[in-house]
């Protein structure tokens, strides 16, 4: 669905885990922006109704590109650039608040 | 000739509420609204349905108060049965959190004051630590106590908005969206309602302009003395079921968004935000709820109350301008169900509600001893 309009042939690329499936990232892209190229586009589920959602402005203001990002629960993924050894998770409805 | 019954000034919860209820009584209503540059109390507001702390000094205001509260039973199902929208509210009871054993003995007083002020109307009981954390287990150790009341509750004040606009559409009101009305001129019995590129004619008009009412009022002999005081709120991303009663600062919305706020500032016509006051509300929060210490702000607002000298509404019929009405209040949701249901009745020729008769602008007015 989505593809690079110019991929350069030589570039750094790092590898994240999504799902516990190994992928190979572009350095300097966005977590969504690596997601979307590896043909993911499912990132979440409503807290409200459970509706599948994923990026729509890749700009910050829609928050519906959330995943837990290393642990950490509701992150934009759009706002966050891909590190080696990143750890991704789909973020299934509302986060729990810790005990 | 005059086109609409009834001219409402004002297009947020007070001027909506009041044109849904005139609609319902039949009345051919237009509400005139202004743009996103008016200061839009009520897209900032809270949503709190709050009873406890209101009407210490004037029992009728508390009295007002309980029986909008009653009446949101009616209407919130009211406006899904007609509108298909849900302003989500509930009539949970509330708590307002005592950190201390100093504040607890503060509100206790408070409270009591107020009950017996109403005669014993207002119904509360104040919760130790242990009874708090029964109704909101995620409250902090450190916290002292808490006063509740079964009265208190909450809304979405974005839906009911929204709601209260769909059903002033579905009852056959109007909606005009405009420049400030800026001249009110009679026009034989009735009245000329004047903005830029537009006059409107109608029968009897309504100001509910929130701080837009101050210029609008002596054009009809009432007086609107208000203040505009600043609230700040935070929103923090959307979270699990945390909270099933909202507190004085600290709610969490249907969607389970936290909505965090309850400050106080006299700024002037100012809006924006100060980081130091955001952080005093925080910080408070964390000490309410010390579980909320990873949970993210995503969003902050000021808004601007809309304050009488003594916090109670004023609602007023012009004496040399009959037909002309004043409604000033800063409680738009709580009063929302009231505005409907006994403010309208009366404005289109009704009942005058017994607990509104002290809420003239008079009690402003400096009283001179008689014997003097």
């Amino acid at each position: 669905m989505f593809a690079y309009l110019k991929r350069p042939e030589e570039g750094r690329t790092v590898t994240i885990e999504y799902e516990g499936r190994k992928l190979i990232a572009r350095a300097g892209d966005t977590v969504a922006a690596a997601l979307l190229a590896s043909g993911i586009d499912r990132f979440r589920s409503t807290p409200v109704s459970q509706s599948p959602r994923g990026p729509w402005c890749m700009m910050g203001a829609c928050f519906d590109c959330l995943l837990e990002i290393d642990g950490v629960p509701n992150r934009q993924g759009c706002q966050v650039t891909v590190v080696e050894g990143m750890t991704v998770r789909s973020q299934q409805g509302a986060r729990r608040v810790s005990p | 000739m005059a086109n609409y019954d009834f001219a409402v000034v004002g297009g947020g919860l007070v001027g909506s509420a009041i044109a849904y209820g005139l609609c319902g009584e039949g009345h051919r209503v237009v509400v005139m609204d202004e743009g996103d540059v008016a200061y839009r109390a009520s897209r900032g507001n809270f949503g709190l349905v709050w009873i406890q702390s209101k009407g210490l000094g004037m029992p009728n205001y508390s009295d007002w108060s309980q029986s909008s509260s009653r009446l949101w039973l009616e209407l919130a199902p009211e406006l899904k049965e007609l509108t298909g929208i849900d302003v989500q509210h509930q009539r949970s009871g509330g708590v307002h959190i005592c950190h201390t054993e100093r504040e607890w003995l503060q509100r206790r007083e408070t409270m009591d004051r107020l009950s017996r002020e109403t005669e014993g109307r207002f119904h509360f009981e104040m919760l130790d630590h242990r009874a708090l954390a029964s109704l909101v287990p995620a409250i902090g150790g450190d916290v002292f106590g808490a006063s509740w009341t079964p009265m208190d509750g909450h809304a979405n004040p974005l839906y009911l908005l929204r709601a209260l606009h769909a059903g002033i559409h579905q009852r056959d009101g109007e909606y005009r969206r405009g420049g400030p009305v800026r001249r009110i001129a009679r026009d034989g019995g009735a009245f000329r309602l004047e903005r830029d590129g537009e006059s409107v004619h109608c029968q009897r008009v309504v100001l509910a302009a929130g701080l837009g009412n101050r210029g609008l009022a002596e054009q009809v002999g009432l007086e609107a003395p208000l203040l505009p005081n600043r609230g700040e709120v935070m929103i923090t991303e959307r979270v699990a079921p945390l909270l099933d009663i909202p507190t004085t600062y600290l709610r969490q919305t249907g969607e389970g968004s936290l909505q965090i706020g309850d400050s106080h500032e006299d700024v002037g016509m100012n809006d924006g935000t100060r980081t130091e006051v955001l952080a005093d509300i925080a910080q408070r929060a964390l000490r309410a709820f010390p579980r909320l210490r990873d949970v993210r702000i995503v969003r902050s607002w000021g808004a601007l109350r809309v304050m009488t000298p003594d916090g109670c509404p004023i609602y007023q019929a012009s004496v040399t301008h009959p037909g002309a009405y004043l409604a000033c209040c800063h409680s738009g949701v709580t009063l929302a169900a009231a505005h409907a249901k006994r403010l309208a009745p009366w404005i289109g020729g009704g009942e005058y509600p017994e607990e509104i008769v002290p809420l003239t602008a008079e009690r402003f007015h400096v009283r001179v001893s008689e014997t003097a």
